[in-house]
């Protein structure tokens, strides 16, 4: 990974400090001196998975460019719980226009700074996955195509979460959203729809696409640093789970981000220039039920009858990413 | 800098921070740090803090762990040898992989201690009052160790020739080398301890008072070889472990011969027969009237032994000894478990036959003291280690107790802090005990995978050469692998995921070795810090409302 793995102090590198390690070794997260980009009194619920992972990113690019950063949101649950007018948690110097222009506003900002020669101010585009996958789709492939020199991070928690919960392009299937309800022979999310954006991002050819979870710190803290280090247009995707939208506990989250991803739902993998350079390994192998059970949003796989058709379908889901990211170690 | 930009009024408005808005309020359960008691500690008999311990071997400073190991037992390289490590049963990392090898970190802080000659604090000020211990054994000198620490003047009278007890005179050279002994005695007896030797006490009450002391403590431990009436003809040869043991280190070696058979299946037992082993027999069989799995010795040491080549007869009896062979009634099992004889017999050659059953408590110096109770050959005392008479106080194997080394250990420990409050006018409160910290409370995903490390041990053929000691110790860096195995069992290890994890930034870190602090005006009490806190330091209390 691109992360150096410590082997053995007591908890590795797997928790987000260590006392035993070296200062150099240790995660942005840990230190006192972090950026707390999104500060507290934000309104995002209990156990906010979004919350978490724009904190762990925005603190990392804070942390690799000396604080030179610029932010263009899109419209979304992060744009609405941290920015109610007049407030904002926003430590960052932070700017929202529209749901779909996100990418668009970014490569304005980079042109900006271009012109006034302000190379050191490094520009970030940020949304949920409506406004990436659905809404601002179009100003995002604009953004790669023309490899403009702003990261885009996406923040995925599978849904438009803010506005009721209802289903977006990467909304898993078999779940249950206001607007796919669990009825007719398939409950839940029809199969057979939505979009991997990190895929579609690296067939752009970009330099650099990576996809992470908030159950993995160091992983989202060496993705964001290596993106930093990099020009041109880059693309973040960080799983957040979310407890409204899907039915879980608020102290679930990390854990069911791991659980995604230890179960081989949700690969974690790095690209470069349109290819697969490295993956995350699963560590403790887990079925996809590990993943499913705890939320509401599966409840009807798991009733009087079990929906074993439906289980091994995302099994089957999860086992394709495992042989196509290489997610078990050879 | 640049001149003032003139703004639509819309935008004019700086924006406040979220600061304003206390999320706090939007919670019904708080999370709150908390201490829980690690298994280790709860099975230690001595009362250690092994996981405090460990986490200063954790960082490498060993020097402070060794301070903090002492505070409760002053004998880490001796118990790192001997002590069965009731610890490592309990251990949660056991339940995972192997649990973490406690003993053999314990003898590494003990033997780099007695390397760099670590001495322990003197007391900051004296009480004045005298304490005697009659005694000294492990129980004796941990008592005279923790009230000399307290500031009591401390003379031990010993009726042996040397101190240590059942250290020196029941565990062979083999698992205990005797410089390590004489080392962690000598540093006890550096704080201001005066030790007598060859004195021994016929009365208590009477040493008390003519003494001089305050009170008394007295741990004279269970020296008498107990006897099994076992017919045998004139010329048998027929010893008992207490005898042979004693003998190996003060006196001439006992004459065992070729073939030994020892009688019983305790630790005694199989300390003979190594040793019998050690002395040139090529045969040592060890006769015991029970199943392996009923037998008191501790598995470790069967299986050394049997490396070693030492032999079993299980489910038998010796009816009958004669020269140079035993009459052995074979026994079975019944119903209940019990072994009862079947009258089926057969003969076993045998130079010498050490009987191996037990000892009892020479009670002499007790006869005719007003308010002492015994029972079962033993004496009774109180929940604060009290006899039935006022400043005389008993502990270690001459009370009813499992009769260890560290149990030993313990009861001196307990006695001194009851004798302090005594001395005081007071009762001695323990603390209130935490709850057990329980494997369930402990995030595992978070623990690297590791094995523990194997003590490197002497060569079956090269034992049998003499008393080198078998099992050896580790290095510094394989204690710190080992130190690091420790979960940190219910008490934080500062590994700051609790910081990291909060999406409302509402953890506040104090600096290192200071811990962290909740911010309850914005903690939203969503739990994910006790969620991911993987030794399980943070529990989640309903909030008043």
């Amino acid at each position: 990974m691109s992360h150096q793995d410590i082997k053995f102090y007591q908890t590795g590198t797997f928790t987000v400090g260590n006392r035993l390690l070296d200062p150099e070794q240790r995660s942005v997260q840990s230190t006192l001196e972090r950026t707390n980009a999104l500060n507290s009194g934000h309104r995002a619920c209990p156990g906010c998975g979004e919350a978490l992972g724009a904190r762990y990113a925005m603190d990392a690019a804070m942390a690799a460019t000396d604080g030179q950063i610029v932010v263009a949101n899109a419209t979304g649950c992060l744009e609405v719980f941290s920015t109610p007018y007049p407030e904002t948690a926003w430590q960052v110097p932070w700017v929202h226009s529209l749901f779909g222009n996100a990418a668009a506003v970014g490569a304005g900002l980079a042109a900006a700074m271009r012109v006034k020669g302000k190379s050191d101010v490094r520009v970030i585009a940020q949304g949920g996955d409506g406004s990436t996958a659905d809404i601002g789709f179009g100003p995002l492939s604009g953004m790669f195509e023309r490899n403009d020199d702003v990261l885009f991070i996406c923040y995925d928690n599978q849904g438009y979460m803010n506005t009721g919960v209802q289903r977006s392009s990467a909304t898993p299937p078999a779940a249950r959203t206001a607007t796919t309800p669990a009825v007719g022979p398939h409950p839940g999310h029809q199969r057979g729809m939505g979009k991997f954006v990190p895929e579609i991002a690296m067939a752009h050819h970009i330099p650099y696409v990576a996809t992470a979870t908030v159950a993995d710190l160091r992983d989202i803290e060496a993705k964001v640093t290596a993106a930093m280090s990099l020009r041109g247009a880059r693309y973040i995707h960080i799983l957040v789970p979310c407890p409204l939208g899907w039915g879980s506990a608020s102290h679930d989250t990390v854990r069911l981000a791991r659980m995604a991803r230890e179960s081989g739902l949700f690969p974690v993998f790095e690209a470069r220039d349109g290819e697969v350079t490295d993956s995350l390994k699963i560590r403790h192998q887990v079925p996809v039920e590990a993943f499913l059970k705890p939320q509401k949003r599966f409840a009807h796989l798991f009733g009087k009858q079990r929906d074993e058709e439906a289980i091994a379908y995302l099994q089957a889901r999860a086992d394709r990413n495992i042989r196509k990211y290489h997610l078990l170690e050879a | 800098m640049d001149k003032p930009m003139v703004k639509p009024f819309a935008i004019t408005l700086d924006p406040g921070s979220s600061l304003a808005n206390h999320t706090g309020s939007w919670r019904t359960v708080r999370p709150v740090y908390v201490h829980r008691l690690p298994p280790c500690n709860n099975g230690c008999p001595a009362g250690e803090d092994i996981q405090g311990w460990l986490f200063h071997a954790e960082s490498g400073d060993y020097e402070k762990a060794w301070h903090v190991l002492t505070e409760n037992n002053p004998f880490p390289a001796i118990v790192g040898r001997v002590c069965y490590h009731p610890c490592e049963s309990a251990c949660n990392r056991g339940q995972i992989d192997e649990p973490v090898s406690i003993h053999a970190v314990e003898r590494f802080l003990g033997d780099e201690a007695i390397k760099r000659q670590w001495a322990f604090p003197r007391p900051a000020q004296r009480s004045g009052k005298r304490v005697l211990i009659v005694g000294a054994g492990p129980s004796g000198l941990s008592a005279a160790y923790h009230l000399a620490r307290l500031g009591h003047e401390v003379e031990i009278h010993e009726a042996g020739p040397m101190a240590g007890g059942m250290l020196r005179f029941g565990i062979p050279k083999y698992r205990l080398p005797r410089d390590i002994l004489d080392a962690e005695v000598a540093r006890i007896l550096d704080m201001g301890v005066r030790l007598h030797l060859n004195r021994k006490v016929d009365n208590a009450l009477a040493a008390k008072q003519e003494g001089g002391f305050d009170a008394v403590f007295l741990a004279i431990g269970a020296h008498i070889a107990k006897r099994a009436y076992i017919p045998a003809g004139a010329a048998a040869r027929v010893l008992d472990a207490v005898s042979v043991l004693h003998d190996m280190e003060a006196g001439e070696r006992p004459l065992l011969g070729r073939r030994v058979v020892v009688y019983g299946g305790g630790n005694s037992a199989i300390d003979v027969a190594r040793t019998a082993r050690r002395l040139g027999a090529d045969e040592a069989i060890i006769v015991y009237r029970r199943t392996r799995d009923a037998m008191p010795a501790h598995p470790s040491e069967v299986h050394e032994a049997e490396d070693e080549g030492v032999l079993f007869r299980w489910l038998s009896t010796i009816t009958q000894a004669d020269e140079g062979a035993l009459t052995i009634e074979k026994m079975a099992l019944d119903e209940a478990g019990k072994p009862q004889p079947t009258g089926e017999f057969e003969t076993l050659e045998a130079d010498s036959l050490v009987l191996a059953l037990g000892q009892d408590v020479d009670l002499g110096l007790l006869d005719k003291i007003q308010g002492i109770e015994i029972e079962g050959g033993v004496v009774k005392v109180g929940e604060n280690m009290m006899t039935g008479c006022a400043g005389i106080f008993a502990g270690g194997d001459m009370v009813p107790s499992e009769r260890t080394v560290t149990v030993g250990i313990g009861h001196g420990k307990k006695a001194a802090r009851h004798i302090h409050a005594w001395l005081n006018g007071e009762l001695y409160q323990k603390p209130p005990t935490p709850p057990i910290a329980t494997l369930d409370r402990i995030n595992r995903w978070y623990y690297s995978d590791a094995p523990k490390t194997v003590q490197p041990e002497l060569d079956a053929e090269r034992r049998l050469d003499g008393f080198e000691e078998v099992v050896h110790g580790l290095n510094a860096d394989n204690a710190l692998f080992e130190a690091r195995r420790c979960l940190s069992c219910g008490n934080c290890f500062e590994c700051d995921n609790c910081y990291g994890v909060c999406p409302d930034n509402a953890i506040k870190k104090l600096g290192p070795g200071q811990g962290f602090e909740i911010d309850y005006d914005f903690c939203k009490g969503c739990g994910l810090c006790a969620a991911e806190c993987p030794c399980g330091a943070i529990d989640m209390v309903p909030e008043d409302i």
